[in-house]
């Protein structure tokens, strides 16, 4: 006899992408495919310097689960990762240092801000810490919360799988996020 | 016999006679100052002295006093004779628009490190220090951030206006 499924049961699927269906068969645009695998299949890059990076521990661990959201694989290389999360105080110091690890992640690459002191500089109002990462490198999701509950993180982790599917294929190659890039002295 | 802190200050007034002032134990920690032209010579006394044996350098620091006219920078050494476990400080005071004083790294290798960071911090410029560079600040950095003149805030920033956050 079956044991009947009591935990989990709310099992949740990712819809069909629009498209032309017959049998055995499926036509769709490439750019929904790909929207679709990428943003199940984010690998984040920790960068985790202060209180934050234990938050996202919990989040990263069997409880909260970020795994459930295709990112399964925690990568500690910026050449394989999708997402650079930063989480914690950054110092002046540490500054060129964040900056090279973006720098050496491939396109697409997205950043996620986590908590005050990532995103503005937090309590940290002094000459030695950096005033928000949006100084040297471009942001695409800033977590607020100091330090921001892991329902947060995750809250902030859909919203950047929000962005990933809907950024088009093109995006990379336009004038204004090639501008986007030169105002960060990026080529 | 244990060493006292009288038997300190005796053996330095025997030596230096008038030249160190400022007698003081906050705490029973024996404190004194003298002129920054004979800051290695104190040091160098209190560290070859068979009865003295200062020889560990625990910490190097300065203190900025911006009302103290002429005097502005105090370098404060803090000594430790590991023998018969006693503690001193030393101190010596210096002009801010001419900050320089004598450096100990020949007398002990951990002055190198202590040096630096206070320099970098409040622009004591130790003579004689063999690689006199910022070493935890950022490079570019132009002021030295411990000087009283220099607010904490970071003073870089424009997303925080003086009306809201009262500075």
């Amino acid at each position: 006899m079956s044991r009947p499924v009591q935990y989990n049961n709310k099992v949740k699927f990712h819809g069909i992408p629009e498209g032309y269906m017959g049998e055995g068969f499926m036509a769709t645009s490439f750019e929904k495919v790909i929207s679709l695998a990428r943003k199940n299949s984010i690998w984040p890059l920790p960068f985790a310097t202060s209180c934050c990076g234990i938050e996202f521990m919990a989040t990263m661990a069997s409880h909260y689960d970020l795994a459930r959201f295709g990112s399964e694989r925690v990568s500690f290389s910026p050449r394989q990762c999708d997402l650079l999360m930063v989480m914690g105080t950054i110092a002046k110091k540490m500054g060129p240092v964040l900056r090279q690890v973006y720098l050496q992640m491939a396109e697409p690459r997205w950043v996620l801000s986590m908590g005050a002191c990532a995103c503005s500089g937090g309590i940290f109002d002094t000459y030695s810490v950096l005033q928000g990462i949006d100084q040297i490198i471009p942001v695409d999701v800033y977590i607020p919360g100091c330090p921001p509950r892991p329902e947060a993180v995750l809250d902030g982790f859909m919203k950047v799988q929000e962005l990933v599917q809907n950024e088009g294929l093109r995006r990379r190659y336009s004038d204004r996020y090639k501008d986007l890039m030169a105002s960060y002295g990026i080529q | 016999m244990a060493l006292t802190n009288e038997t300190i200050k005796l053996r330095l007034t025997e030596k230096f006679g008038e030249l160190l002032t400022g007698w003081e134990e906050p705490y029973g920690m024996l404190t004194f100052s003298g002129d920054k032209e004979i800051n290695l010579k104190v040091i160098t006394f209190l560290q070859e002295d068979e009865e003295l044996r200062f020889r560990f350098l625990t910490d190097i620091c300065a203190v900025h006093y911006p009302d103290n006219k002429g005097a502005e920078l105090a370098v404060v050494y803090h000594l430790h004779n590991l023998s018969d476990n006693v503690r001193i400080r030393f101190k010596v005071f210096t002009d801010i628009n001419k900050p320089d004083v004598y450096s100990a790294t020949a007398l002990y290798a951990s002055a190198n490190w202590m040096e630096r960071e206070t320099y970098d911090f409040y622009g004591v410029n130790f003579v004689g220090h063999p690689n006199l560079i910022r070493v935890l600040n950022v490079d570019e950095m132009t002021y030295f951030p411990m000087r009283k003149e220099f607010p904490l805030e970071d003073q870089t920033r424009i997303d925080k206006d003086d009306e809201m956050f009262g500075r």
